[in-house]
């Protein structure tokens, strides 16, 4: 048996004995997941036991270095671990953003202490990180952001409003581009900086999406003290003042990454299929044919389209395994599972037809399929729009001119 | 086990490109399409392949095979779709060889792969009766007569059939033109007296024939597979097909790409290189999208049947569904952004429109697969 097979027998082992059936149920909606923090409370007891078990092995985080409260896996061994979760069907043990977005940052740009501080402690679950990049002005054109962040000797002072803060509300700390500079080039005056939401001066305000109630804020700082450093070698700053540009986008990367491999059609719709789904909806012809035939024709195609999708995950992901990097093509996985993700909840609200259309004297329900659909627009806006991947794809994989 | 080409693949790769690239490029392709040999291919060139062990590339080694599987059939294929090859690998060494390897007897193995694997012996598969696939909808008659059986009918778009020594002719024995059960394959001497063949060249100059049998006797010996039960074969012959195919397409879709993507960063209008106007950017980063998408699907299917062959049959479609779009997608992009010398003869783009749509119709469209799968996903 090779290493790597060997390690499979483990793991599958080990899934058996310590992932709780309750938690083997596929669950991978938003509210599933356990997301840890200071305001987190286990939804269940089990929920809590599998987190718990997952820790102690480094689990939660299985490449990262084990003094960060990681298993030190490989890739190769995390696609096994992975593949042998999603085969009984288990939940993860923990999501949030800093798992996907800033570890992976702060593992390539950070001091050790500040990877002590802050790896471990999403590693853990104990802090809960929320993204402070997208200002009123500064969408696409991220680099145009205008938070201002001073130097006053022993601290930093901002001020300045962020907005689309996933979760600001119920996160504990935020990952934050701020302008250190204002008349260097707008790439070279941009820093990255790590910020308790305690702080004083920090104040958020959710707002209303087209689905109704949503986790999105607006985050506004109003004369913000923050430290220099939080301990020594542990500085607020990640990177170097004013090459924040570098670090937000590396961590840009792994966020399309992690929005790139969702899985488009069963998460949006449970691990029934869609066509099997239409077919009791909506029943058959005596061909044995759904009985509409275009729907039938725009069902097959989003499910042959999300079985290439599927395997061209697998397959970019082995291929970033081997040593050749997913890098830009990491774009063409955010557009993709992107897209998908809307034709998938379209398709859905289609097969039940105005029953999905009711809503009811409560509003959209959060959690239904019209909460979903309406949600699913934002997917190929938030992480940059679709149009910002296709510019992405256009310059740095295939190589084309710029204007 | 990674869904990538391992070291061996990757060196054939290598070897079929160099090879291709030098002596069976797009202008070679071009000498035979206006040369007009009435074999529609240089045998020479056919039997160079056959000495490299391309003739039988799936043929096990103990008939005379290199033993590279599907995916090795694959990578092949999709260097011949790049270079617009000209060659009867597709029908021989894929569907004649897959048809004797997996469904012949002992005899039949024995007869036939180590011909196919030298070069020497060109086979092709009748499936097809009129103008769109359907292999099911088979009225040629095989009707039994003594020991043996008499065979009558037309069949349409035979690949290489003008060419081929022996015919694979899927035929009725029994049952209803459009049913499954009741067909059964024939593997004929395609020079028989009563087998008329008329070649008709395609508009990708690929190579087809016309073939109509009146009266030919067979006996027992001649069915390959089972008697009424030839569906079952056929449709494995056809899923190495259409995953084969979708590597061609797969080829050549990505070439055409490559030097789509070349010319945009070449041509000048306006002042500037014409692949600045994101009006075309976002066009191809749509396209180069989909292409990674097309070639997951083709590599998984080739995959899978060398893995299990029987169970191939969904991912086949897949690719080819995938595949058909795709490929039609990118060289008809790929004239649009060469202006007006894409239409040109003189520019390679047009021929690779015209070889993507016959592969394209071949074996099934992308219309034909996706509604294979919601068949056979039960909807
Ligand atoms: C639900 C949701 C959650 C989010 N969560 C977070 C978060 O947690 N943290 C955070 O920092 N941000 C977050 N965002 C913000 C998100 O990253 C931005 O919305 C996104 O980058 C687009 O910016 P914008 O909304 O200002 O649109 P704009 O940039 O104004 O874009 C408007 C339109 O113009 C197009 N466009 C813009 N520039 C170009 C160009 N160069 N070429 C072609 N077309 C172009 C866009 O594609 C779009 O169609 C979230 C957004 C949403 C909707
Ligand atoms: C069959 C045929 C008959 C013709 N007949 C005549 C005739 O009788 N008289 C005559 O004078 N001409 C004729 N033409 C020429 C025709 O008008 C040109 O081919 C056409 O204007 C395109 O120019 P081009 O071929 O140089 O392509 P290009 O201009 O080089 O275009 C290449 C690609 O770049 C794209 N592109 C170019 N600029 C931009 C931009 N700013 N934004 C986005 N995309 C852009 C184009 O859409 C195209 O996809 C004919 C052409 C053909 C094919």
């Amino acid at each position: 048996m090779s290493d790597l097979e060997k390690f499979r027998a483990e793991v599958r082992t080990w899934l058996d004995e310590n992932c709780p059936v309750e938690m083997r149920d596929g669950d991978i909606t938003a509210e599933g997941q356990c997301w840890g923090g200071r305001q987190w409370e286990f939804q269940s007891e089990v929920q809590k036991i599998w987190f718990e078990r997952a820790l102690t092995k480094g689990y939660t985080v299985p490449t990262w270095p084990k003094e960060y409260g990681g298993a030190g896996l490989s890739g190769e061994e995390a696609k096994i671990l992975d593949e042998e979760r999603q085969a009984i069907n288990a939940r993860k043990p923990l999501s949030n953003f800093g798992i996907s977005m800033l570890g992976p940052a702060l593992l390539a740009y950070g001091t050790h202490e500040q990877k002590q501080q802050h790896l471990t402690g999403i590693a853990r679950g104990e802090i809960r990180w929320c993204q402070g990049y997208s200002e009123p002005g500064a969408g696409s054109d991220l680099a145009s952001l205008k938070a201002k962040c001073e130097d006053k000797g022993d601290h930093w002072l901002i001020n300045g409003q962020k907005i689309w803060t996933s979760n600001a509300d119920i996160s504990d700390w935020i990952f934050c581009l701020v302008r250190t500079d204002f008349d260097a080039p707008k790439h070279q005056g941009i820093t990255f900086i790590l910020i308790d939401m305690a702080s004083e001066g920090i104040s958020v305000k959710p707002i209303v999406l087209i689905s109704g109630h949503s986790p999105f804020c607006e985050t506004f700082f109003d004369n913000v003290k923050v430290p220099k450093s939080y301990g020594e070698g542990n500085a607020s700053v990640v990177g170097e003042i004013n090459r924040g540009w570098d670090v937000a986008k590396n961590l840009l990367v792994h966020e399309r990454g992690m929005l790139g491999t969702m899985s488009p059609l069963r998460g949006t719709t449970g691990p029934e299929n869609l066509g099997k789904f239409a077919a009791e909806q909506i029943g058959l012809d005596a061909a044995g044919r759904l009985d509409d035939p275009a729907l039938r024709q725009s069902i097959a195609q989003a499910e042959l389209d999300n079985w290439a999708y599927n395997l061209t995950v697998e397959r970019l992901t082995d291929e970033a395994n081997a040593g050749n990097g997913l890098g830009a093509k990491s774009s063409m996985l955010k557009y993709a599972a992107s897209e998908l993700t809307k034709r998938g909840t379209e398709l859905r609200m289609d097969i039940e037809g105005t029953t999905a259309a009711t809503i009811g004297d409560d509003g959209i329900e959060y959690g239904s399929l019209a909460n979903n659909w309406l949600y699913n627009r934002a997917y190929s806006i938030l992480g940059g729009t679709t149009e910002v991947q296709f510019n992405i794809i256009s310059k740095r994989v295939l190589g084309l001119p710029s204007q | 086990m990674p869904l990538l080409l391992n070291e061996e693949q990757e060196m054939l790769q290598d070897a079929a490109n160099g090879f291709l690239t030098e002596k069976a490029p797009v202008a070679a392709f071009r000498k035979v399409r206006d040369n007009k040999p009435a074999d529609g291919f240089c045998r020479e060139l056919w039997l160079e392949m056959a000495q490299m062990g391309w003739a039988g590339i799936i043929v096990d080694e103990e008939h005379g095979g290199s033993g590279f599987g599907y995916v090795g059939a694959g990578v092949l294929a999709e260097q011949m779709g790049r270079n617009l090859t000209a060659s009867p690998f597709f029908a021989t060494s894929v569907l004649g060889a897959t048809a004797i390897q997996k469904y012949g007897t002992k005899k039949q193995k024995d007869n036939n792969l180590a011909a196919i694997s030298s070069g020497e012996m060109l086979f092709a598969l009748a499936v097809d009766e009129g103008p769109r696939h359907n292999p099911a909808r088979i009225k040629f008659l095989a009707k039994a007569a003594g020991n043996g059986f008499v065979l009558s009918g037309t069949k349409t778009f035979v690949i290489d059939g003008h060419v081929a020594d022996k015919l694979i002719i899927a035929a009725r024995t029994s049952g209803a033109e459009g049913d499954i059960l009741g067909i059964t394959l024939f593997l004929v001497d395609a020079d028989a007296p009563d087998i008329m063949r008329e070649h008709t060249p395609m508009v990708d100059s690929r190579n087809a024939a016309n073939i109509s049998v009146d009266g030919l006797e067979v006996t027992g010996d001649d069915i390959l597979g089972e008697l009424g039960g030839g569906y079952g074969a056929l449709e494995g012959i056809l899923s190495a097909g259409r995953a084969v195919l979708s590597a061609e397409m797969s080829g050549s879709a990505q070439q055409v790409f490559e030097v789509t993507t070349d010319y945009l960063k070449e041509r000048e209008q306006f002042g500037q290189k014409i692949g600045s106007f994101q009006g075309l950017q976002h066009r191809a980063a749509h396209l180069a999208t989909e292409i990674e998408m097309m070639k997951s699907a083709v590599l998984k299917s080739l995959k899978d049947l060398d893995q299990d062959f029987e169970n191939a049959g969904m991912t086949c479609s897949l690719a080819k569904a995938k595949t058909g779009q795709i490929a039609q997608l990118a060289t008809k992009e790929a004239i649009q952004m060469h202006g007006g010398i894409g239409v040109t003869d003189e520019y390679d783009v047009g021929l690779y429109f015209k070889r993507v749509h016959v592969a394209q119709q071949m074996f099934g469209d992308a219309g034909f697969h996706s509604d294979r799968w919601a068949k056979n996903s039960g909807f």
